[in-house]
């Protein structure tokens, strides 16, 4: 039997155990949304797809789950997320926007516009932009940018007007979102240069025959050229930043609070909790039944969102295959 | 948009570095958009200044030998607490249990999809198989944590955690986190090997399979030496994706502030079986945001992480370049 398997190896043998090695790959995706659905059906059972929706208040029904043990009553398992749904929605696309045109410009910058001497400062830049980790950006946040939004741009007004409500710290909207489009800009800059060096530059130079000048040559040839490359940065840039858990949780306040965007610019000084930050916050809970449900069932949600955003941000960008821009 | 344009002008023909357009003749809007490029650069690099900056100095003005050397210790004021030696060695010991089981798994895929699976069924399984690792690669990673704990809480792999009192499987300890670390290793793994597979030119196969050497014989001899540099590069990215990871710790750990060996079994298999901490995770704890609320000790450790990303990116930027020079292959782009 030793001296078989010391023998070379015929192909076939080593395709089969090579292709079992990889489908095991598969069998984890297919085990991760097996499970985490398996462990969120009760709150699917008792709530349906409303849990989804608005109604009353997700701080007494989290509580009420986390008091109850052994097997807890129908009643507890009553839920309705959409305050955390929308602070995600909300964080999520306020940094996209903010980090689209800095990754955009930035891209720009390496690949057309910087002396070779800054671009070769810039590249690595970038890259350990994009690999310091959330902690650290918390760190910075809950540290640095919490205690100055807290000291200087909070008025006391502002404090007085949201008083009974919710308590303004500092730790809020606005700087979970800053943050959070600094941490995911350097990976919308790293797929949109990849797709703006491969643009043929024959291309350009057509352009540049036609008497364009270079700006316009730029806007015209090679960021259209890319379109799909933005997109597919974006969608990718947007499934980082719905599932930022450990820095939003240090700096977003921790509280159960939707921001009012009825209250004017202090809309941005308050605090909330996304999908993400909801689950490291209770991840003691586990253990309590009906919450660990509840978790899941969040987790479930950003699962299958981040499922939707690959498979998007793959059809995205299977043009510019077929036109070998991106290689 | 790429017929007409490329194909009928002779490239040569066209100067564009040659005479420089003038500024002056450029639209206000024009200017405006380049000045913006310059400016988002330049932002970017001022934010990563600022932050490598920062951490130094607050790393330096607190961060002691005595604090790397000794272990962690319960207590009240900052000066009883002790080090961080454990989450220190948790992370060295997390990343090695991920990376020895993701690195095996994430080479033998891109083999297995470049080299063996060319066609018929073969071809789709492999598609499937890419695509799951874009699906592992694009999952946020508490959902994997999530994963993580309901599986290891099953009873069947309770030989890998601690069992509880009731009978209940903890499904916390380093055997799972790094289980479950191998999964967030693997995709950057996976794509370097996938990608310096696909870069070897097909007539070095040929020549292989010409002198009589089975496939796997040319993956042994030929492919893997060739590819070597693409699996360091994948190998330290996927390290830094571990070290850099803190919701898979503070799920699947434990996140005890010492090590906590299980009470029975074999010398290290007790601590692997055991609960611990990483430097993320104490990081995290000592934040404000955390339980413990030591912000000096929390930056020490968080400068150390950051020196380690720091080193962990010349590293990848070592071996592209060395790559670059023996192979002649164009370096640039950031991926």
């Amino acid at each position: 039997m030793l001296s078989r398997l010391r023998a070379p190896w015929p192909d076939s043998r080593a395709a089969r155990l090579l292709g079992a090695l990889s489908l095991l790959t598969c069998l984890c995706v297919i085990g991760m949304v097996a499970f985490v659905a398996v462990n969120a059906w009760p709150i699917f059972r008792y709530n349906g797809l409303s849990w989804l929706g608005p109604g009353g208040s997700i701080k007494t029904q989290i509580e009420t789950m986390l008091a109850s043990s052994g097997h807890p009553a129908a009643s507890v398992f009553h839920l309705r997320a959409w305050p955390i749904i929308y602070g995600t929605l909300l964080v999520t696309v306020l940094a996209v926007a903010i980090a689209l045109p800095l990754a955009v410009l930035c891209a720009v910058f390496i690949v057309e516009l910087a002396p070779r001497r800054v671009r070769r400062v810039m590249v690595p830049v970038v890259r350990l932009l994009a690999s310091v980790p959330s902690v650290i950006w918390g760190l910075i946040g809950v540290l640095v940018l919490v205690p100055y939004v807290g000291n200087h741009l909070i008025t006391n007004s502002e404090r007085d007007s949201l008083l009974g409500t919710v308590q303004l710290t500092g730790a809020s909207l606005l700087v979970a979102v800053v943050v959070l489009a600094l941490m995911i800009a350097p990976i919308m800059v790293a797929l949109v240069c990849d797709a703006l060096a491969a643009v043929p530059s024959s291309w350009r130079e057509g352009a540049a025959a036609l008497g364009v000048n270079r700006p316009r040559a730029i806007r015209a040839v090679n960021l259209r050229a890319i379109r799909p490359a933005i997109v597919a940065a974006t969608v990718l840039a947007t499934g980082r930043a719905l599932g930022e858990a450990i820095m939003i949780s240090m700096v977003s306040g921790s509280f159960f609070f939707a921001p009012r965007p009825g209250d004017g610019l202090t809309f941005f000084f308050e605090p909330l909790r996304t999908i993400a930050s909801t689950l490291v916050d209770y991840r003691e809970g586990i253990s309590a039944p009906a919450l660990n449900a509840t978790l899941y069932a969040l987790a479930l949600l950003l699962l299958l969102s981040a499922l939707v955003l690959s498979v998007g941000g793959y059809l995205i960008k299977q043009p510019l295959r077929r036109h070998q821009v991106i290689a | 948009m790429s017929g007409p344009l490329s194909e009928s002008l002779p490239a040569a023909a066209v100067a564009t570095r040659g005479r420089r357009s003038s500024v002056k003749t450029w639209r206000w809007g024009d200017r405006l958009a380049v000045l913006a490029a310059w400016g988002a650069g330049l932002f970017l690099c001022a934010v990563a200044a600022a932050v490598v900056l920062y951490m130094g100095y607050r790393g330096i003005q607190y961060l002691r030998p005595s604090l790397i050397f000794s272990r962690p210790a319960p207590g009240i004021k900052q000066n009883e607490t002790g080090g961080f030696l454990d989450p220190l060695l948790g992370t060295a010991l997390l990343t090695t249990i991920g990376i020895a089981l993701a690195a095996p798994l994430a080479i033998c895929s891109a083999l297995w999809i470049v080299e063996y699976a060319r066609d018929g069924r073969a071809r789709q399984l492999s598609r499937v198989v890419e695509s799951s690792i874009e699906i592992v690669a694009g999952t946020p990673d508490i959902v994997i944590a999530l994963f993580g704990v309901a599986l290891f809480q099953l009873h069947a792999f309770g030989f890998l955690s601690t069992t509880g009192e009731g009978g209940g499987v903890t499904g916390q300890s380093f055997l799972a986190a790094g289980a479950v670390m191998s999964l967030i290793a693997l995709p950057p793994i996976f794509v370097a090997t996938r990608d310096g597979l696909q870069a070897v030119p097909a007539q070095t196969r040929e020549a292989a399979f010409a002198l009589g050497k089975t496939r796997i014989a040319t993956i042994r001899r030929v492919l893997l030496p060739r590819v070597r540099a693409n699996v360091a590069t994948g190998v330290t990215l996927g390290v830094s994706r571990i070290v850099a990871d803190t919701a898979i710790v503070i799920v699947l750990l434990g996140d005890t502030l010492r090590f906590e060996p299980a009470s029975s079994g074999l010398p290290v298999l007790r601590l692997l079986r055991g609960t611990g901490a990483s430097l993320t995770s104490y990081v995290f704890d000592n934040s404000p945001a955390g339980e413990a609320g030591a912000p000096q000790k929390a930056y020490a450790a968080a400068f150390l992480l950051l020196v380690f990303v720091v080193l962990l990116n010349l590293a990848v930027q070592r071996i592209g370049s060395a790559q670059a020079r023996s192979h002649g292959l164009a370096a640039g782009g950031l991926a």
